[in-house]
C-alpha cells in the first residue's frame, strides 16, 4: 500500500516537535534526528501520518523530539509494536528508532523475524556500542575488552556482527551509516524509508559521555563508503555477505591491514532487494479467500459433513 | 555474637556488601534502573577476585531468571536482581523456578511499571510476584535490606522455594545511611558452605539423575501443585527459625510484622517498605494530639502473616491499609485485600479503609498519612461516607 504523502515538500524543521532533546551535549543521536527530518522532507511524508516506535534507552527517546505519532514501548518491543501498526494502518510510514541494547539484546528475538517476514518498516538503530541510559554497561555490540560498569576489567565477549546477521535473516535493505556524516546518513535513511520492505540502517553513533573508544575522533578518517569507494553493488547478496563478514575487522588490531577495509569501518548500502512485503501477502490472502458475494452458502458447506 | 562495624552505605551498596559476604556461586545480571548500580558495585568485587562468583551479563531479565534456574538446579548458590519492568519480564520464569523448587535469591529494587514510563519507586512490580509461590520479604531501609539478603539465602535453601527481597528504588537503593555490617566469617558460617548436596536433587549428582519441570498431565498436575501448596505453608516456621538464628548472631530480632504503638490503638495504619518511618512519625504526631493510633509494617509479605495480622488487629476499631500499588479491580489495593482476608481469622470486625499512595516515586509526607487516619476515623464514626473502599491519598484532580 502506498504511503500517505504531501503534495509539496515541508521544510525539515516541520518534522521536529517543540520538545528539546534531553541527550548529553555532543551525543551522536542529534545527527540522526536531523537526518530523519531531512529524509522525511525529501520523501514528502505527512507528519500527521508518520508513526515512530521505540523501546527503552537514550536513543529510544527520539520519537519525543519529532512531530509525528510516537509509541514508547517496553524494553525491546519496538519492532512488534511497529508490526501491530503495520497491520492496522498499512498506509502509515512506520519508523522504529532504538538502540543497540534494545534491538540486539533484550529485543533480539524480534529482529530476525520482522526482517524475515519483510514488514515495511524502517529500523534505525543508533549503535553507540554500549548501554548509556543505565550508565555504561556492555551491549552485544561492545568491543572485546570494553570496560563497562559490570566488567571493570573489560568485556570478555566478542561483538555481534549485526550487518551480517541482518542479511542472513532476510532483511531486504541493509545499510550502515555514521551520525557524524549528516549527508550520508540523511541519504541512507531516505533510501531506507523509500524501500518497500524491512529496511535496517545501523548508525554508528558515538556516546561522548561513557564510550571513550568509539568516539567522533576515532571515526574521523576511519570510514569507507562501500558503494562509492569500493563500487559495491547492493543487489549482489554474495558480495554483500562477504563485505559484511569484515564489518568488525577494525575492532581487532591484527586485522588492521586486512582487505577489504584496511582497518576502516564500512558505511553504505550492503544489500537491497525487492520482495513482496508481509502486508501485501496479507492483502493477497484476504483477496483470495474473500467470498465473492455476501453470505457463504451454509447449506453447501454443511452438506460436506453429512454422511 | 558477631563483630560489627557501622559504615555509611546506600541500599545498593549494602546489598552488594551482603552479596560479597555470602559469596554466591552465580550472579546473572541485566541493567535496569534503579538496580544497575547494585550489580555495578558487586561487579567490582567479582573483578577484584574478592568473591568466587561467576557473573554473567545476559540479554534480558527473562534470560536472567532462566540462567538462575539452570544454575540453581545444578546446585549453585544463585542470585539476580532487577526492578519494575524487569521483574514483569521475569514473571513467566518466576513460576517455573518455584514450581521446580529451586532456591534462588532475587533482589527487587522496587520500581513502578510502564506506561507511563517511570523509573521511580512503587510496589507494582512486587505485586506481580505475589501469586508466584516465591517467598517475599520487604525491607524498610538499607540495614534491613542487608539483613534480609543474608537471611534470604538460608530461608530459601531450607524451604526449597525461591525468595524475593524487596527494597524501595531510589528511596532506599540510592540514599546513604548508617548500616551495621557483620563480619565476613559470621555471615559465611551463618549461610553455610554452598555444597551441591544442600539441595535434595542437584542436577550434577550423577548417582541420582533427575529431570526438572517435565510435563504433568491432568492426572498429576494437581498433586504437584498441592505439594507446593502444602510446603509453602511450612515456610512460616522456616522463616521464624531463620529469624531466630539470625537474632543469635546479630542481636537483631525480626518478626513477620512490626508493630508500633498498637497496644492501645483504636486506629491502625499498615504499610510496607520505606514509608513505615513516615507512618510512625504520623502516629507520633497524632498521639501528641491524644489520638489513639498505631502502625504495622509487613516484613514477610509471602506467605502472608495471617495469624499475626489477625492478632495485631484484634482490638482495633478501624484500619487504614496504605498500598503503594493499585489493583484497578473495583475492590482495593493488593495489601488491602490481604488484610481484609486476614481479618477473617479474628472475631473483631474493624472498619477497613484503603488508600493508594506513593505511585511512581511520589513523595509521601507524614501530614498525608495523618490525613489518612483522619479520614478513617470520620468514616468509622459515620461523620463521612464513601463510595468505594479505596481512594487515592495524593492526587491532583
Amino acid at each position: 500500500m502506498e504511503y500517505i504523502r504531501l503534495q509539496e515538500k515541508l521544510p525539515p524543521k516541520e518534522y521536529r516537535s517543540d520538545i528539546e532533546p534531553t541527550w548529553c551535549p555532543g551525543c551522536g543521536d542529534f545527527g540522526v534526528v536531523t537526518a530523519l527530518t531531512k529524509a522525511f522532507s525529501e520523501e514528502k511524508l505527512d507528519p500527521t501520518a508518520i508513526t515512530m516506535t521505540s523501546g527503552i534507552g537514550c536513543s529510544s527517546r527520539l520519537p519525543l523530539w519529532m512531530n509525528a505519532f510516537g509509541v514508547h514501548t517496553a524494553h525491546g518491543r519496538a519492532l512488534p509494536a511497529a508490526v501491530g501498526i503495520r497491520l492496522a494502518k498499512p498506509e502509515t510510514p512506520t519508523i522504529v528508532t532504538a538502540g543497540d541494547g534494545d534491538i540486539f539484546s533484550i529485543g533480539m528475538e524480534h529482529f530476525p523475524h520482522t526482517a524475515r517476514k519483510n514488514f515495511d518498516i524502517t529500523l534505525v538503530v543508533m549503535d553507540n556500542r554500549m548501554y548509556a541510559l543505565t550508565k555504561n554497561q556492555t551491549s552485544p555490540t561492545s568491543r572485546h575488552g570494553y570496560k563497562g560498569s559490570l566488567n571493570p576489567y573489560g568485556n570478555i565477549e566478542d561483538p555481534f556482527n549485526v550487518i551480517k546477521f541482518a542479511i542472513a535473516s532476510g532483511a531486504t535493505f541493509v545499510a550502515q551509516s555514521y551520525s557524524g556524516n549528516p549527508k550520508h546518513l540523511a541519504e541512507t535513511i531516505q533510501a531506507a524509508v523509500e524501500h518497500k520492505g524491512f529496511a535496517f540502517v545501523n548508525v554508528l553513533s558515538p556516546c561522548p559521555t561513557f564510550n571513550k573508544i568509539d568516539t567522533f575522533k576515532y571515526y574521523k578518517g576511519r570510514l569507507i563508503d562501500i558503494n562509492k569507494e569500493l563500487g559495491h553493488d547492493p543487489s549482489d547478496m554474495k558480495a554483500a555477505l562477504e563485505l559484511a563478514s569484515h564489518a568488525l575487522d577494525a575492532d581487532f588490531p591484527e586485522l588492521e591491514d586486512a582487505e577489504p577495509f584496511k582497518g576502516k569501518r564500512p558505511i553504505g548500502i550492503f544489500y537491497k532487494v525487492e520482495k513482496e512485503t508481509f502486508e501485501e501477502r496479507v492483502a493477497n490472502l484476504q483477496e483470495k479467500f474473500r467470498p465473492e458475494s455476501g453470505e457463504p452458502d451454509w447449506d453447501e458447506i454443511l452438506a460436506k459433513y453429512r454422511p | 555474637m558477631a563483630q560489627t562495624k557501622v559504615i555509611a552505605l546506600t541500599g545498593n551498596q549494602a546489598a552488594a556488601e551482603a552479596m560479597r559476604q555470602i559469596n554466591f556461586d552465580i550472579a546473572a545480571v541485566y541493567p535496569i534502573s534503579p538496580q544497575t548500580e547494585l550489580m555495578g558495585f558487586f561487579a567490582e568485587y567479582v573483578a577484584n577476585g574478592e568473591v568466587d562468583t561467576e557473573m554473567i551479563a545476559v540479554d534480558g531479565e527473562h534470560s536472567a531468571m532462566a540462567t538462575c534456574i539452570g544454575a540453581a538446579a545444578a546446585g549453585a548458590r544463585t542470585i539476580t536482581a532487577s526492578a519494575g519492568p524487569g521483574i514483569a519480564y521475569m514473571v513467566e520464569n518466576l513460576y517455573v523456578a518455584s514450581g521446580m523448587r529451586v532456591p534462588i535469591v532475587l533482589l527487587d529494587v522496587n520500581r513502578a511499571l510502564s506506561a507511563p514510563l517511570s523509573i521511580h519507586c512503587d510496589h507494582a512490580d512486587s505485586m506481580l510476584t505475589r501469586d508466584t509461590s516465591w517467598i517475599s520479604i520487604f525491607s524498610e531501609n538499607a540495614q534491613e535490606a542487608y539483613h534480609n539478603i543474608i537471611m534470604a539465602v538460608k530461608i530459601s535453601e531450607k524451604a526449597m522455594f525461591p525468595i524475593i527481597v524487596n527494597y524501595d528504588g531510589y528511596i532506599v537503593s540510592h540514599s546513604i545511611e548508617d548500616v551495621e555490617i557483620l563480619d565476613d566469617e559470621t555471615v559465611r558460617n551463618f549461610v553455610g558452605p554452598s555444597d551441591i548436596h544442600r539441595i535434595p536433587y542437584p542436577l550434577l549428582d550423577t548417582d541420582k539423575p533427575v529431570t526438572y519441570g517435565a510435563t504433568a498431565q491432568p492426572d498429576y498436575y494437581t498433586e504437584c501443585k498441592y505439594q507446593q501448596h502444602v510446603d509453602f505453608l511450612k515456610v512460616y516456621d522456616i522463616v521464624r527459625e531463620v529469624f531466630d538464628e539470625f537474632a543469635e548472631i546479630s542481636g537483631k530480632r525480626y518478626d513477620f510484622i512490626e508493630e508500633y504503638k498498637t497496644e492501645d490503638a483504636e486506629y491502625i495504619g499498615i504499610s510496607m517498605g520505606s514509608s513505615f518511618g513516615t507512618l510512625k512519625d504520623a502516629v507520633d504526631r497524632l498521639r501528641e494530639q491524644g489520638r489513639k493510633v498505631g502502625a504495622i509494617k509487613i516484613r514477610l509479605y509471602r506467605p502472608f502473616p495471617v495469624k499475626e495480622i489477625a492478632q495485631a488487629l484484634s482490638k482495633a476499631k478501624g484500619v487504614v491499609v496504605l498500598d503503594r500499588a493499585d489493583s484497578f479491580d473495583g475492590i482495593g489495593g493488593p495489601l488491602f485485600k490481604d488484610i481484609a482476608t486476614a481479618l477473617l481469622a479474628t472475631e473483631n470486625n474493624p472498619y477497613l479503609h484503603n488508600f493508594i499512595y506513593g505511585l511512581g516515586g511520589r513523595e509521601i509526607h507524614e501530614e498525608e498519612f495523618m490525613r489518612a487516619f483522619d479520614r478513617l476515623e470520620r468514616l468509622e464514626k459515620g461523620i463521612e461516607t464513601r463510595e468505594n473502599f479505596v481512594e487515592y491519598l495524593q492526587v491532583r484532580e
